[in-house]
Protein backbone atom coordinates (compact mmCIF):
# COMPACT_ATOMS: atom_id res chain seq x y z
CA UNK A 1 0.00 0.00 0.00
CA UNK A 2 2.89 2.52 1.03
CA UNK A 3 4.74 1.84 -2.09
CA UNK A 4 1.85 3.29 -4.19
CA UNK A 5 2.39 7.03 -5.72
CA UNK A 6 -0.20 9.82 -5.88
CA UNK A 7 0.63 10.37 -9.41
CA UNK A 8 -0.48 6.23 -9.98
CA UNK A 9 -3.43 6.85 -7.29
CA UNK A 10 -4.62 9.93 -9.76
CA UNK A 11 -4.80 7.86 -12.67
CA UNK A 12 -7.07 5.34 -11.44
CA UNK A 13 -10.86 5.29 -11.09
CA UNK A 14 -12.76 5.79 -8.08
CA UNK A 15 -13.45 2.27 -7.53
CA UNK A 16 -9.93 1.21 -8.60
CA UNK A 17 -7.97 3.46 -5.99
CA UNK A 18 -10.66 1.62 -3.49
CA UNK A 19 -9.57 -1.82 -4.40
CA UNK A 20 -5.43 -0.34 -4.49
CA UNK A 21 -5.47 0.58 -1.42
CA UNK A 22 -7.69 -1.80 0.37
CA UNK A 23 -11.02 -0.70 1.04
CA UNK A 24 -12.98 -2.91 -0.64
CA UNK A 25 -11.46 -6.13 -0.07
CA UNK A 26 -12.55 -6.80 3.51
CA UNK A 27 -15.32 -8.80 4.42
CA UNK A 28 -17.04 -6.35 6.84
CA UNK A 29 -20.15 -8.47 7.89
CA UNK A 30 -19.82 -10.17 11.73
CA UNK A 31 -15.93 -8.23 11.76
CA UNK A 32 -14.70 -6.00 14.11
CA UNK A 33 -12.00 -2.83 13.52
CA UNK A 34 -8.90 -3.43 16.46
CA UNK A 35 -6.80 -0.90 16.10
CA UNK A 36 -4.55 -0.31 18.77
CA UNK A 37 -2.36 3.17 19.17
CA UNK A 38 1.28 3.37 18.92
CA UNK A 39 2.74 5.23 22.23
CA UNK A 40 6.02 5.87 19.82
CA UNK A 41 3.99 7.83 17.47
CA UNK A 42 5.63 10.99 16.26
CA UNK A 43 4.11 14.09 17.52
CA UNK A 44 2.77 16.14 15.15
CA UNK A 45 0.06 18.45 15.13
CA UNK A 46 -1.60 18.77 11.59
CA UNK A 47 -3.28 16.32 9.68
CA UNK A 48 -1.11 14.67 6.78
CA UNK A 49 -2.64 16.72 4.63
CA UNK A 50 -3.01 19.74 5.68
CA UNK A 51 -1.36 22.86 4.02
CA UNK A 52 1.97 24.52 6.19
CA UNK A 53 0.59 28.31 7.24
CA UNK A 54 1.94 30.83 9.16
CA UNK A 55 -0.16 32.97 11.15
CA UNK A 56 2.29 35.83 10.72
CA UNK A 57 1.72 35.95 6.42
CA UNK A 58 -1.37 37.50 5.87
CA UNK A 59 -3.49 38.68 2.92
CA UNK A 60 -6.75 40.62 2.36
CA UNK A 61 -9.71 39.93 0.02
CA UNK A 62 -12.52 42.49 -1.15
CA UNK A 63 -15.16 40.22 -1.62
CA UNK A 64 -17.27 42.97 -3.03
CA UNK A 65 -17.72 41.31 -7.02
CA UNK A 66 -17.16 37.80 -5.93
CA UNK A 67 -19.25 34.73 -5.39
CA UNK A 68 -19.46 32.05 -2.66
CA UNK A 69 -17.65 29.87 -3.93
CA UNK A 70 -14.72 31.92 -5.70
CA UNK A 71 -14.39 33.22 -2.47
CA UNK A 72 -14.30 30.02 -0.39
CA UNK A 73 -11.54 28.69 -3.36
CA UNK A 74 -9.68 31.98 -2.71
CA UNK A 75 -9.26 30.99 1.04
CA UNK A 76 -8.28 27.61 0.21
CA UNK A 77 -5.65 28.45 -2.24
CA UNK A 78 -4.05 31.40 0.01
CA UNK A 79 -3.87 28.55 2.39
CA UNK A 80 -1.90 26.36 0.04
CA UNK A 81 0.36 29.80 -0.24
CA UNK A 82 1.07 29.56 3.13
CA UNK A 83 -1.02 32.35 4.56
CA UNK A 84 -1.97 31.91 7.84
CA UNK A 85 -4.27 35.25 8.30
CA UNK A 86 -6.59 35.91 5.67
CA UNK A 87 -9.22 38.72 6.16
CA UNK A 88 -12.34 39.06 4.53
CA UNK A 89 -13.85 42.27 3.36
CA UNK A 90 -17.30 43.42 2.22
CA UNK A 91 -19.09 39.84 2.66
CA UNK A 92 -22.45 41.61 1.95
CA UNK A 93 -24.06 39.16 3.85
CA UNK A 94 -23.06 36.66 1.81
CA UNK A 95 -24.06 32.84 2.95
CA UNK A 96 -22.09 29.81 3.48
CA UNK A 97 -18.95 31.62 3.72
CA UNK A 98 -15.81 30.34 5.03
CA UNK A 99 -17.10 26.71 5.46
CA UNK A 100 -15.03 23.36 5.00
CA UNK A 101 -11.52 25.04 6.74
CA UNK A 102 -9.84 21.25 7.62
CA UNK A 103 -7.03 23.37 9.13
CA UNK A 104 -4.97 25.84 11.51
CA UNK A 105 -6.01 29.46 10.43
CA UNK A 106 -7.22 33.09 11.39
CA UNK A 107 -9.91 34.27 9.67
CA UNK A 108 -11.47 37.30 10.20
CA UNK A 109 -14.32 38.49 8.64
CA UNK A 110 -14.96 42.51 8.57
CA UNK A 111 -19.21 42.25 8.43
CA UNK A 112 -21.79 40.55 8.26
CA UNK A 113 -22.29 37.10 6.64
CA UNK A 114 -25.55 35.13 6.18
CA UNK A 115 -26.96 31.08 6.42
CA UNK A 116 -24.59 28.27 7.11
CA UNK A 117 -21.44 30.44 7.93
CA UNK A 118 -17.88 28.67 8.79
CA UNK A 119 -19.99 24.97 8.95
CA UNK A 120 -18.08 22.04 8.79
CA UNK A 121 -14.90 23.67 10.10
CA UNK A 122 -12.19 21.64 12.06
CA UNK A 123 -9.20 23.78 13.00
CA UNK A 124 -9.65 27.52 12.29
CA UNK A 125 -9.89 30.77 14.29
CA UNK A 126 -12.65 32.82 13.01
CA UNK A 127 -13.55 36.25 13.86
CA UNK A 128 -16.38 37.92 13.00
CA UNK A 129 -16.99 41.60 13.16
CA UNK A 130 -20.57 41.52 12.68
CA UNK A 131 -23.82 39.14 12.86
CA UNK A 132 -24.29 36.15 11.19
CA UNK A 133 -27.42 34.18 9.73
CA UNK A 134 -29.73 30.99 10.32
CA UNK A 135 -27.03 27.91 11.46
CA UNK A 136 -23.74 29.20 11.92
CA UNK A 137 -20.89 26.98 12.92
CA UNK A 138 -23.21 24.47 11.85
CA UNK A 139 -21.39 20.88 12.10
CA UNK A 140 -18.27 22.52 13.03
CA UNK A 141 -15.58 20.07 14.55
CA UNK A 142 -12.44 22.15 16.02
CA UNK A 143 -11.60 25.64 16.11
CA UNK A 144 -13.20 28.98 17.56
CA UNK A 145 -15.60 31.23 16.08
CA UNK A 146 -16.33 34.70 17.48
CA UNK A 147 -19.26 37.08 16.58
CA UNK A 148 -19.10 40.42 17.67
CA UNK A 149 -22.88 41.11 17.28
CA UNK A 150 -26.11 38.92 17.39
CA UNK A 151 -26.71 35.55 15.38
CA UNK A 152 -30.30 34.00 13.95
CA UNK A 153 -31.57 30.61 15.02
CA UNK A 154 -29.99 27.23 15.00
CA UNK A 155 -26.50 28.54 16.14
CA UNK A 156 -24.05 26.01 15.86
CA UNK A 157 -26.41 23.26 15.03
CA UNK A 158 -25.48 19.60 15.19
CA UNK A 159 -21.45 21.11 16.65
CA UNK A 160 -19.19 18.05 17.41
CA UNK A 161 -15.99 20.19 19.03
CA UNK A 162 -14.57 23.16 19.62
CA UNK A 163 -16.08 26.89 20.77
CA UNK A 164 -18.41 28.89 19.38
CA UNK A 165 -19.24 32.12 20.42
CA UNK A 166 -21.81 35.03 20.20
CA UNK A 167 -21.12 37.78 21.81
CA UNK A 168 -24.95 39.58 21.25
CA UNK A 169 -28.02 37.56 21.32
CA UNK A 170 -29.19 34.40 19.13
CA UNK A 171 -32.23 32.99 17.54
CA UNK A 172 -34.23 29.76 18.86
CA UNK A 173 -33.11 26.12 18.56
CA UNK A 174 -29.34 27.12 19.50
CA UNK A 175 -27.26 24.43 19.98
CA UNK A 176 -29.90 21.66 18.67
CA UNK A 177 -28.68 18.16 18.12
CA UNK A 178 -25.36 19.22 19.91
CA UNK A 179 -22.52 16.35 19.90
CA UNK A 180 -19.89 18.32 21.42
CA UNK A 181 -18.02 21.36 22.06
CA UNK A 182 -18.99 24.47 23.52
CA UNK A 183 -21.40 27.42 22.69
CA UNK A 184 -21.26 30.55 24.76
CA UNK A 185 -24.00 33.26 24.33
CA UNK A 186 -22.83 36.68 25.71
CA UNK A 187 -26.83 37.75 25.29
CA UNK A 188 -30.11 35.86 25.45
CA UNK A 189 -31.07 32.72 23.72
CA UNK A 190 -34.69 32.13 22.28
CA UNK A 191 -37.28 28.90 22.97
CA UNK A 192 -35.79 25.16 22.62
CA UNK A 193 -32.12 26.34 22.60
CA UNK A 194 -30.22 22.65 23.37
CA UNK A 195 -32.82 20.67 21.94
CA UNK A 196 -31.98 16.96 21.60
CA UNK A 197 -28.22 17.80 23.30
CA UNK A 198 -26.23 15.05 22.69
CA UNK A 199 -23.24 16.20 24.66
CA UNK A 200 -21.03 19.64 24.78
CA UNK A 201 -21.29 22.10 26.58
CA UNK A 202 -23.36 25.69 26.33
CA UNK A 203 -23.52 28.77 28.44
CA UNK A 204 -25.99 31.72 28.25
CA UNK A 205 -25.18 34.57 30.43
CA UNK A 206 -28.41 36.12 29.45
CA UNK A 207 -32.23 34.45 29.80
CA UNK A 208 -33.23 31.51 28.08
CA UNK A 209 -36.77 31.10 26.51
CA UNK A 210 -38.94 28.26 26.99
CA UNK A 211 -38.13 24.79 26.95
CA UNK A 212 -34.50 24.89 27.10
CA UNK A 213 -32.86 21.54 26.84
CA UNK A 214 -36.13 19.70 25.35
CA UNK A 215 -35.39 15.95 25.11
CA UNK A 216 -31.50 16.35 25.91
CA UNK A 217 -29.96 12.99 26.27
CA UNK A 218 -26.94 14.59 27.79
CA UNK A 219 -24.46 17.25 28.06
CA UNK A 220 -24.34 20.80 30.39
CA UNK A 221 -26.26 23.73 30.06
CA UNK A 222 -25.08 27.18 31.92
CA UNK A 223 -27.12 29.47 32.52
CA UNK A 224 -26.73 33.07 34.09
CA UNK A 225 -30.23 34.45 33.86
CA UNK A 226 -33.74 33.37 33.93
CA UNK A 227 -35.27 30.67 32.20
CA UNK A 228 -38.38 30.88 30.86
CA UNK A 229 -39.51 26.93 31.09
CA UNK A 230 -37.12 23.58 30.94
CA UNK A 231 -38.08 21.08 28.51
CA UNK A 232 -39.04 17.74 28.69
CA UNK A 233 -36.39 15.88 30.88
CA UNK A 234 -34.33 18.93 31.60
CA UNK A 235 -33.39 19.01 35.28
CA UNK A 236 -31.31 21.07 37.90
CA UNK A 237 -27.91 19.64 37.92
CA UNK A 238 -25.37 19.98 40.38
CA UNK A 239 -22.63 22.64 40.13
CA UNK A 240 -19.21 20.80 41.46
CA UNK A 241 -15.76 23.15 41.85
CA UNK A 242 -15.01 21.84 38.33
CA UNK A 243 -17.25 22.90 36.86
CA UNK A 244 -17.08 26.71 38.80
CA UNK A 245 -13.45 26.60 37.85
CA UNK A 246 -14.42 25.40 34.25
CA UNK A 247 -17.19 27.98 33.62
CA UNK A 248 -14.92 31.17 34.59
CA UNK A 249 -11.80 29.99 33.19
CA UNK A 250 -13.94 30.06 29.74
CA UNK A 251 -15.48 33.41 30.25
CA UNK A 252 -12.92 34.75 31.22
CA UNK A 253 -11.33 33.22 27.93
CA UNK A 254 -13.57 35.32 25.79
CA UNK A 255 -13.96 38.28 28.04
CA UNK A 256 -17.33 37.57 28.80
CA UNK A 257 -16.96 36.78 32.60
CA UNK A 258 -19.96 38.90 34.43
CA UNK A 259 -18.91 41.79 37.20
CA UNK A 260 -20.73 39.49 40.16
CA UNK A 261 -19.21 36.23 39.23
CA UNK A 262 -20.59 32.47 38.13
CA UNK A 263 -22.26 32.00 41.72
CA UNK A 264 -25.88 32.85 40.23
CA UNK A 265 -25.32 30.34 37.01
CA UNK A 266 -27.78 27.55 36.92
CA UNK A 267 -26.50 24.19 35.60
CA UNK A 268 -29.03 21.93 33.60
CA UNK A 269 -28.63 18.33 32.37
CA UNK A 270 -30.52 15.22 31.45
CA UNK A 271 -33.05 13.81 34.03
CA UNK A 272 -32.24 10.05 32.10
CA UNK A 273 -35.94 9.73 31.73
CA UNK A 274 -36.10 9.48 28.52
CA UNK A 275 -33.02 6.61 28.10
CA UNK A 276 -34.92 3.56 26.82
CA UNK A 277 -32.36 2.08 24.28
CA UNK A 278 -32.31 -1.57 24.70
CA UNK A 279 -32.69 -4.38 22.87
CA UNK A 280 -36.59 -5.86 24.35
CA UNK A 281 -37.03 -2.28 22.56
CA UNK A 282 -38.25 -3.65 18.92
CA UNK A 283 -39.63 -6.85 20.16
CA UNK A 284 -42.22 -5.00 22.64
CA UNK A 285 -43.04 -2.83 20.37
CA UNK A 286 -43.70 -5.35 17.67
CA UNK A 287 -46.49 -6.92 20.41
CA UNK A 288 -47.79 -3.52 20.51
CA UNK A 289 -48.88 -2.68 17.06
CA UNK B 1 -42.03 3.61 27.36
CA UNK B 2 -40.98 7.61 26.86
CA UNK B 3 -40.87 9.05 30.19
CA UNK B 4 -39.61 5.63 32.46
CA UNK B 5 -37.18 6.47 34.79
CA UNK B 6 -33.53 5.37 34.49
CA UNK B 7 -32.64 1.79 34.88
CA UNK B 8 -28.87 2.26 34.17
CA UNK B 9 -25.93 2.31 36.63
CA UNK B 10 -24.10 4.45 38.15
CA UNK B 11 -20.33 4.92 38.19
CA UNK B 12 -18.64 4.38 41.38
CA UNK B 13 -15.00 3.40 40.72
CA UNK B 14 -12.39 4.78 37.93
CA UNK B 15 -11.66 0.86 37.37
CA UNK B 16 -15.01 -0.41 37.07
CA UNK B 17 -15.19 -1.19 33.69
CA UNK B 18 -11.98 -2.20 33.24
CA UNK B 19 -12.24 -5.13 36.33
CA UNK B 20 -16.05 -6.05 34.83
CA UNK B 21 -15.78 -5.90 31.26
CA UNK B 22 -19.50 -6.12 30.70
CA UNK B 23 -20.38 -3.69 33.57
CA UNK B 24 -24.18 -5.12 33.77
CA UNK B 25 -25.09 -3.57 37.40
CA UNK B 26 -28.55 -2.66 37.56
CA UNK B 27 -31.67 -4.98 37.06
CA UNK B 28 -32.76 -3.46 33.63
CA UNK B 29 -29.22 -4.26 32.61
CA UNK B 30 -28.89 -7.90 33.58
CA UNK B 31 -32.25 -8.31 32.07
CA UNK B 32 -31.54 -6.89 28.41
CA UNK B 33 -28.03 -8.30 28.58
CA UNK B 34 -26.30 -4.66 27.61
CA UNK B 35 -24.89 -1.62 29.86
CA UNK B 36 -26.83 1.26 29.49
CA UNK B 37 -25.27 4.43 28.82
CA UNK B 38 -21.78 5.75 28.20
CA UNK B 39 -18.89 4.02 30.96
CA UNK B 40 -17.29 7.16 31.68
CA UNK B 41 -18.40 10.72 32.42
CA UNK B 42 -18.79 12.47 29.65
CA UNK B 43 -20.25 15.56 31.36
CA UNK B 44 -16.39 15.89 33.00
CA UNK B 45 -14.94 19.16 32.23
CA UNK B 46 -10.83 18.96 32.20
CA UNK B 47 -8.92 20.24 34.87
CA UNK B 48 -6.20 22.29 34.00
CA UNK B 49 -3.65 21.84 36.30
CA UNK B 50 -3.10 18.21 34.77
CA UNK B 51 -2.44 19.41 31.05
CA UNK B 52 0.33 17.32 29.42
CA UNK B 53 3.70 19.21 27.79
CA UNK B 54 2.11 17.81 24.49
CA UNK B 55 -0.87 19.37 24.91
CA UNK B 56 0.37 22.61 25.80
CA UNK B 57 2.50 22.94 22.89
CA UNK B 58 -0.86 21.70 20.69
CA UNK B 59 -2.32 24.83 21.80
CA UNK B 60 -0.20 27.14 21.09
CA UNK B 61 0.26 25.90 18.01
CA UNK B 62 -3.30 26.32 17.12
CA UNK B 63 -3.38 29.40 18.49
CA UNK B 64 -6.20 28.29 21.34
CA UNK B 65 -5.91 29.27 25.16
CA UNK B 66 -7.82 25.82 25.97
CA UNK B 67 -8.38 22.16 24.89
CA UNK B 68 -10.76 23.32 22.50
CA UNK B 69 -12.49 19.90 20.75
CA UNK B 70 -10.18 18.02 23.18
CA UNK B 71 -12.46 18.71 25.84
CA UNK B 72 -14.69 16.45 24.61
CA UNK B 73 -12.11 13.73 24.45
CA UNK B 74 -12.35 11.31 27.87
CA UNK B 75 -10.85 7.60 28.10
CA UNK B 76 -13.01 5.06 27.80
CA UNK B 77 -13.56 1.20 28.72
CA UNK B 78 -14.19 -1.48 25.94
CA UNK B 79 -14.66 -5.06 26.54
CA UNK B 80 -12.24 -4.69 29.68
CA UNK B 81 -9.75 -2.29 28.02
CA UNK B 82 -8.71 1.18 28.26
CA UNK B 83 -9.52 2.69 24.85
CA UNK B 84 -10.72 5.79 23.32
CA UNK B 85 -13.74 6.68 20.84
CA UNK B 86 -11.97 8.19 17.30
CA UNK B 87 -15.09 10.34 16.13
CA UNK B 88 -13.00 10.57 12.38
CA UNK B 89 -13.36 6.58 12.13
CA UNK B 90 -16.29 6.03 14.54
CA UNK B 91 -14.72 3.14 16.50
CA UNK B 92 -13.18 2.84 19.45
CA UNK B 93 -8.69 3.02 19.66
CA UNK B 94 -7.37 0.58 22.17
CA UNK B 95 -4.89 2.09 24.69
CA UNK B 96 -2.04 -0.50 24.79
CA UNK B 97 -1.53 -2.90 27.79
CA UNK B 98 1.77 -2.37 28.51
CA UNK B 99 1.11 1.30 29.28
CA UNK B 100 0.47 1.90 32.79
CA UNK B 101 -3.19 4.09 33.37
CA UNK B 102 -3.16 7.00 36.19
CA UNK B 103 -5.56 6.07 39.43
CA UNK B 104 -7.77 9.33 38.50
CA UNK B 105 -10.37 9.89 35.47
CA UNK B 106 -8.71 13.38 35.01
CA UNK B 107 -5.24 12.49 34.23
CA UNK B 108 -6.60 9.59 31.93
CA UNK B 109 -8.43 11.84 29.78
CA UNK B 110 -4.89 14.35 29.14
CA UNK B 111 -3.63 10.62 28.20
CA UNK B 112 -6.61 9.97 25.88
CA UNK B 113 -6.56 13.21 24.40
CA UNK B 114 -2.52 13.40 23.97
CA UNK B 115 -2.81 9.31 22.40
CA UNK B 116 -5.72 10.32 20.13
CA UNK B 117 -4.23 13.41 18.85
CA UNK B 118 -1.47 12.08 17.97
CA UNK B 119 -3.06 8.88 15.88
CA UNK B 120 -5.61 11.33 14.11
CA UNK B 121 -2.58 13.55 12.66
CA UNK B 122 -0.46 10.00 11.46
CA UNK B 123 -0.05 8.85 8.40
CA UNK B 124 -1.42 5.63 10.22
CA UNK B 125 -4.77 6.77 10.47
CA UNK B 126 -7.51 5.29 8.68
CA UNK B 127 -8.47 8.44 7.10
CA UNK B 128 -5.27 8.93 5.35
CA UNK B 129 -6.44 6.06 3.20
CA UNK B 130 -10.44 6.82 2.73
CA UNK B 131 -8.65 10.86 1.24
CA UNK B 132 -7.05 9.57 -1.19
CA UNK B 133 -10.14 7.24 -1.94
CA UNK B 134 -12.98 9.40 -1.38
CA UNK B 135 -12.01 13.13 -1.52
CA UNK B 136 -13.50 15.58 -4.01
CA UNK B 137 -11.27 18.76 -3.47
Amino acid sequence: MASLKSEELKKMTQEERANALGMTSEQLTGRSMFIEFDPDAEERMTYPWAPEVDFNKRSEIDVNDMNTTEVNNKIRELMDEGYGTIVIKNPRGMHSLGVGILSRLNLIIEGSIGYFGVGLIDGPNVRINGRVGWSCGENMMSGTVIINKNAGSTFGAAIRGGDLVCRGSVGSRTGIDMKGGTIIVGGDTGALSGFMMQRGRMIVCGNAGKNLGDSMYDGTIFVGGEIESLGVDAVLGDFSENDKGWLERKLKQYDLFPQKGVASFKKIVAGKQLWNYDNLEPTEKKLIL
Amino acid sequence: MAGTQYRGSEIKDVDQFLKDSKGLDSDREQEIGQHIGYRYDVNLVPDYERLTPFLKKYMEHMGWDDLNWLEDIHMGYEDGNAAVFDRNINGWVRVPETIKLPDNQQDRDMVAREFLLKFQMSDRHPLVNLRKVYTKF
